[in-house]
């Protein structure tokens, strides 16, 4: 009786350790096609008739989410701009709102707030798209045409995610530094020379470079997930067609988010 | 190229998907300048092998060999060189949806070649027209019928001028007339450019017509290749079976007798009874090719759907039955109806033909050649008396010699058959 019950439970550890090995090649395998991906996408960006896509994903991940980035960032800065300084109060020392705002979301807030806004309203798009795209045979219709479906699809959005990351980061810099002004200043009668004093005195170079270089490494991390999320999504086990790019879009987003905040940490370290 | 040397060849071709096999050692040969139709039933991996010609399956076992060369073996610019030849037309279309149709067919110019926009627009244009798209440029494949849907998927494949051209199911969703008419246009097309045809349809009899080879798909092998006529020569139960699980009863376009039924009422009829008095045939014609040359493949299928349409209703009521026995070759045969009887009956039909049936194309012609350009349609008949033994290609041989102008019409004058 004992020594079944023994046999059990090695066998449920065995099973367990399977299970988790099973994952952890399936991430690693996972990790090592995405980058051969973006690989490829990254390269075919330098080839030719590549402009006017770009212009047009720049527009469609770039212009077209600078209303909600802006959004964000005006009531990030202005949420900052009061939580600070009633901690600030405390302290006896209001006049570095500017600074605390300032570099908490150029540093901080920015590149990560933004790229999950970027996420939820471009890359959830970007996923679903060329999901459409795979099951309704499109993709293959462009290989038959012998357009590379890679450097058609993918290599334009990851540019344009390139190009749009950081300056979408630096526009919510900006209007959430508006947004401690507002908050700060406005409602909360700090003094305004003080506040945008602080601002420029204590933001260095080192911190926006620190941003901007957050600001790339999410850039790819979102354009790879997501296009791979959607151009793979006929691959998928758990569902077929549209509900395949259901779940590539589900899971887009969420790694996503989820890659963000362990990258971000990540680079923060790197950083410091 | 040695003209024996096949254009492709699957060599013990095999392709699972999991646990299912679906190609299984598949021996194939295709040959340039041919139009090959693969039939088979649903399942069967038609759709797949068509994949693995354009390099988007490859084989787990065996070798595609082009021109005799392996496709796996090939240098990347030939390989390329390879696929610039190759066009394939989707079941489902592909078109992409967020285009128009104008930027659907001018993608791939505009993505492998370094045409102007002027010259693009040009052949994107053209093909439009030639495909009956001209009033859809600016819409969306949303917006499109099913069978216009298909004509811009088709425009697309044949804008670069490819010379091997995949059809996976071109007819799928049509009416009989557009059928035919992408069918027609498939010929006309490989004649004028030559390329290599390769089906999958299952729309017979029309597809037997216009195909040089057929290849029977049957559990994961090539079960048969060869011509129409060896199929059925072969005598082979299973492609017996097949071929007539497909043909049906009723030729879709015309109305008429399928093959298969033609030739079982004419045993039937003649063969049980044994004493006839007279039995007599026509063989009717109309040459399908110039007219389609001349007035376009609507107009041409019209001439042929009123000559089939025509010589039903008016040989039913006295007892004939007709088929078609090629393209645009309508056999009937008249029991208990001498030749001079029979002649006399042709002679009353092809007055009928040419005031009702022929009128009707003008309009259809005018769409294709214009208002102002005038045309002609010439319907041949023959008639000979049917001996007991005769078997039908006798019987056709035999009427075809006797053959003669029997209706026209004229956009000028009408009809004048004299």
């Amino acid at each position: 009786m004992a020594d079944t019950e023994s046999v059990q439970n090695r066998n449920s550890l065995i099973l367990l350790f399977a299970s988790v090995g099973r994952g952890a090649l399936g991430l690693l395998g996972d990790f090592g096609a995405m980058t051969i991906f973006f690989l490829l996408a990254f390269v075919n960006i330098f080839r030719r008739k590549q402009l006017l896509a770009i212009v047009n994903q720049v527009f469609y991940i770039g212009a077209r989410s600078s209303l909600i980035v802006m959004l964000v960032g005006l009531f990030t800065g202005m949420v900052l701009g009061l939580q600070l300084f009633y901690t600030l109060v405390k302290f006896g020392s209001t006049g570095a709102l500017g600074s605390a705002v300032a570099l908490s979301l150029i540093r901080e807030l920015g590149p990560v707030l933004t790229a999950i806004m970027i996420t939820a309203r471009a890359g959830s798009a970007m996923a679903a798209e060329i999901g459409i795209l795979r099951i309704s045979e499109q993709v293959d219709a462009l290989y038959t045409m012998r357009i590379h479906p890679v450097r058609y699809l993918i290599s334009p959005r990851v540019a344009a995610a390139i190009i749009s990351f950081p300056l979408l980061t630096a526009f919510f810099d900006l209007i959430g530094i508006l947004g401690g002004y507002i908050s700060g200043v406005l409602l909360l009668g700090t003094n305004a020379g003080t506040y945008f004093y602080r601002v420029q005195s204590s933001v260095d170079i080192v911190d926006i470079r620190g941003g901007f270089i957050k600001a790339l490494v999410f850039a790819v991390i979102v354009s790879t997930i997501c296009c791979f999320q959607g151009y793979f999504c006929h691959m998928r086990t758990q569902g077929f067609g549209a509900k395949a790019v259901g779940l590539a879009t589900i899971s887009a987003v969420v790694i996503s988010c989820v890659m963000i905040l362990i990258a971000d940490y990540v680079v923060t370290s790197f950083l410091m | 190229m040695d003209t024996d040397t096949p254009l492709i060849e699957f060599k013990n071709v095999t392709k699972q998907f999991g646990d299912k096999t679906v190609l299984d050692k598949v021996d194939l040969k295709i040959y340039e300048n041919q139009i090959t139709t693969i039939i088979g039933k649903s399942g069967t991996g038609k759709s797949v092998l068509l994949k693995h010609i354009i390099g988007l399956l490859t084989p787990d076992e065996g070798t595609i060999l082009y021109q005799g060369k392996p496709l796996r073996g090939m240098k990347r610019r030939e390989r390329e060189e390879y696929r610039s030849r190759v066009a394939y037309l989707f079941q489902n279309n592909a078109l992409l949806d967020s285009m128009t149709v104008f930027e659907n067919v001018a993608l791939p110019l505009k993505q492998t070649t370094n045409l102007g926009k002027k010259e693009i627009e040009k052949r994107v244009k053209k093909r439009l027209e030639d495909l009956e798209l001209s009033d859809s440029l600016d819409k969306y494949p949303s917006e499109l019928s099913g069978g216009m849907q298909k004509r811009v998927a088709l425009a697309r494949a044949l804008v670069t001028d490819p010379t091997i051209v995949l059809f996976d199911e071109p007819t799928t969703g049509q009416d009989p007339i557009r059928k035919n008419m992408i069918l027609s246009m498939i010929v006309h097309y490989r004649r004028k450019f030559g390329f290599t045809a390769i089906m999958i349809s299952h729309d017979i009899p029309d597809v037997f017509f216009i195909s040089d080879r057929i290849v029977i798909l049957w559990e994961g092998k090539a079960g048969f290749q060869g011509t129409y006529e060896e199929a059925i020569r072969l005598k082979h139960p299973m492609i017996d079976e097949f071929l007539r699980s497909l043909e049906g009863f009723e030729d879709e376009l015309t109305g008429l007798l399928s093959r298969e039924a033609f030739r079982v009422h004419y045993g039937t009829v003649l063969g049980g009874s044994g004493v006839l008095p007279a039995v007599s045939a026509a063989l009717f014609s109309v040459e399908f090719d110039l007219l389609n040359d001349a007035l376009g493949p609507l107009a041409a299928l019209e001439v042929l759907r009123s000559l089939g349409e025509y010589t039903n209703r008016h040989f039913q009521s006295v007892g004939g039955f007709s088929a078609r026995h090629s393209r645009d070759q309508i056999l009937t045969i008249f029991p208990h109806t001498s030749p001079s009887e029979a002649e006399q009956l042709v002679a009353d039909f092809a007055q009928q033909l040419e005031q009702e049936g022929l009128a009707n194309i003008e309009s259809s012609a005018q769409t294709t050649i214009g208002a102002e350009a005038c045309f002609e349609v010439y319907v041949h008949a023959g008639i000979t008396e049917v001996a007991p033994a005769d078997d039908i290609d006798l019987i056709i041989a035999k009427a075809r010699a006797n053959q003669q102008i029997v209706a026209t019409h004229r956009c000028d004058t009408g009809g004048s058959a004299g």
